[in-house]
């Protein structure tokens, strides 16, 4: 049933259109960077996908495109089957926008935002009176609805966000690293939330440079790096091409040799990935790989100074793909 | 159609609570114009035993201009509060509303208007109390107080239209204070026309600030040349409108910097 990739690449109609169709976006920015390169993906209504990378990636700018606030140089989107150039404001009136910078306003209470919000969707009184205390109240913010946002704690902040974009029940919801800034409680919290919203057959495209975010929250996901979908599909099913485990070594040093030639000549060792003092090796399995690889390694002279081992994360297909830890990838973005 | 005149009045709503929360703000907004008029009232006091003012009383002649002033500099804040909307990430996500540009700019317009009215009507009342005189009557008054909040308006839009090209408090704050005082100086706010350098005379005739001067000052005359009050709001009008047009098409050059 799922749109696989093969069949997007083929460019093939899947049966059901999707709610967001995104067909080669381009996007160069004044200062000459490609924020977007043919940037595609599909999200099937009613599923939650998730749209993985590092800070840089172009993930924001995909949205900001997708939620009719910046225009593509080239390619076209549509939501809900409408284009987000040709009919932005048909666009507003069908989704809901939880940017990446909270927009809240701190000078009003939580009610008054709400209230505001759903006003300006046009949403009659008794409607909109009920909704805003539905909302308060899942969202445990019934009891701080009166005070000036100001007070809020980040959390509360970025709950009453998400409220916000939801107010007026949209069929679309885009959010930009919903969590990111929030402390492990809130964050568990919030990805409660966004669980119960997919629950209620909402299509949610999240944005996020969290992994586990990605795996634990979404059906489908894309890892975009440099404006460009690298690779896309479920998370098990990325993960589950990386069948075996994955060995996580940290060296003492850099090494001066080639690593790869050294380790992959052993049978039990099927791919290796080095990047700096990090090695990461896939293997068949993990606990009788270990100890050839160790004993390869310091039989090479190389001082290791530690040793995991894992099943494959996200973070393993993201280093598979991008030839780079997520870690350094999210340094580079940020710089 | 109804839902962008509905827009408009959440968004000046909006703006009017949080002016409700800053007591001390709203304070110094009300006692600023108090202060231009007592302290120029005194300062100039004498001037109009000079020939060619129409009144023997400074405060009369003062009370017209300093309405006029005050919404100059007042309104011409108006796009601080967008940068801060900008900063605050409030802009983007209005931006993504199934609300019309224009109702985002006339909410803000209107907001300031009803500002500028409650000054004017304050400042004519003090006027009142120090002395001045309106021959003219409630009608020449209402036609001063019209004319201030159209020339409040389109200093608004245009602050707001600055704000949306730069984006930038700082660079708001220098041209807006930049245009004001020249506006207010160029213009027979302090001054009789006829006791100006010929070339203020003739920029006068085309600054709106003194458009909205010189139909105020039909108040200090018994006999109100309607046709002179009625064309120069028209001049008005048309300069609020191309303001208003000028900051909603702003929105595309903040839209291209995002």
């Amino acid at each position: 049933m799922a749109t696989t990739l093969s069949a997007a690449r083929a460019g093939t109609t899947p049966v059901a259109s999707p709610a967001i169709d995104v067909q080669e976006l381009n996007k160069v920015y004044p200062e000459k960077t490609q924020a977007l390169k043919d940037l595609r993906f599909q999200v099937e209504s009613g599923t939650v996908f998730g749209l993985l990378g590092p800070n840089g990636a172009g993930k924001s700018t995909a949205v900001k495109i997708l939620t009719t606030l910046s225009t593509p140089d080239a390619g076209r989107a549509l939501v809900c089957g409408i284009d987000v150039v040709r009919q932005p404001f048909n666009v507003r009136r069908l989704i809901g926008y939880v940017a990446q910078m909270s927009g809240v306003d701190p000078d009003a209470s939580g009610l008054e935002n709400l209230m505001l919000q759903g006003q300006l969707y046009g949403m009659p009184g008794n409607d909109l009176k009920r909704r805003v205390a539905e909302l308060l109240d899942s969202f445990n913010l019934t009891e701080a609805g009166g005070r000036l946002v100001k007070t809020y704690s980040g959390g509360m902040k970025r709950k009453l966000d998400v409220a916000m974009g939801i107010v007026h029940r949209p069929r679309v919801l885009f959010l930009d690293e919903p969590t990111t800034g929030l402390d492990p409680e809130a964050r568990a919290e919030m990805w409660q939330e966004i669980e119960r919203l997919a629950h209620e057959g909402m299509t949610i495209l999240l944005t996020t440079h969290y992994l586990d975010e990605a795996d634990h929250l979404a059906q489908r996901v894309a890892i975009i790096d440099r404006g460009q979908v690298v690779v896309e599909g479920t998370p098990e099913q990325l993960k589950h091409e990386l069948h075996g485990d994955t060995i996580q070594i940290e060296l003492e040093h850099e090494p001066h040799r080639d690593l790869r030639e050294i380790l992959t000549v052993r049978s039990e060792v099927r791919e290796v990935a080095v990047d700096g003092r990090m090695v990461r090796a896939r293997v068949e399995n993990g606990a009788t790989a270990l100890p050839v690889i160790m004993s390869t390694l310091e039989n090479a002279g190389i001082v290791i100074k530690s040793v995991t081992v894992a099943r494959p994360s996200l973070d393993d297909v993201y280093f598979r793909y991008s030839g780079k830890s997520f870690a350094r990838a999210q340094e580079e973005g940020s710089r | 159609m109804t839902s962008t005149l509905k827009a408009t009045m959440h968004i000046t709503a909006r703006r009017l609570r949080f002016l409700m929360r800053q007591p001390f703000y709203l304070a110094m907004t009300l006692v600023q114009p108090l202060i231009w008029l007592l302290l120029f009232g005194q300062l100039f006091k004498r001037i109009t035993e000079m020939p060619g003012f129409t009144t023997g009383s400074y405060i009369t002649y003062l009370t017209p201009g300093v309405v006029v002033m005050t919404a100059l500099f007042s309104s011409g804040w108006s796009g601080m509060a967008l940068v801060t909307d900008m900063e605050r990430g409030i802009m983007n996500r209005l931006l993504v509303l199934p609300v019309r540009r224009v109702a985002l700019i006339a909410g803000s317009v209107i907001y300031e208007a009803i500002v500028v009215l409650i000054q004017a009507l304050i400042i004519i009342g003090l006027g009142l109390a120090l002395g001045a005189r309106f021959p003219g009557g409630v009608l020449s008054l209402a036609a001063l107080v019209g004319c201030t909040m159209l020339i409040g308006a389109a200093f608004a839009s245009f602050s707001n239209a600055v704000a949306l090209h730069v984006r930038q408090g700082e660079s708001v704050i220098a041209l807006v204070t930049f245009l004001q005082l020249p506006l207010t100086f160029l213009s027979t706010t302090f001054m009789a026309q006829s006791l100006m350098p010929h070339w203020i005379q003739l920029v006068a005739r085309f600054n709106p600030v003194n458009w909205a001067v010189i139909v105020g000052r039909q108040s200090l005359s018994s006999q109100v040349d309607w046709s002179f009050v009625a064309l120069h709001v028209g001049y008005l009008i048309v300069l609020a409108l191309a303001c208003a047009w000028f900051s909603v098409n702003a929105f595309r050059a903040y839209q291209r910097s995002i």
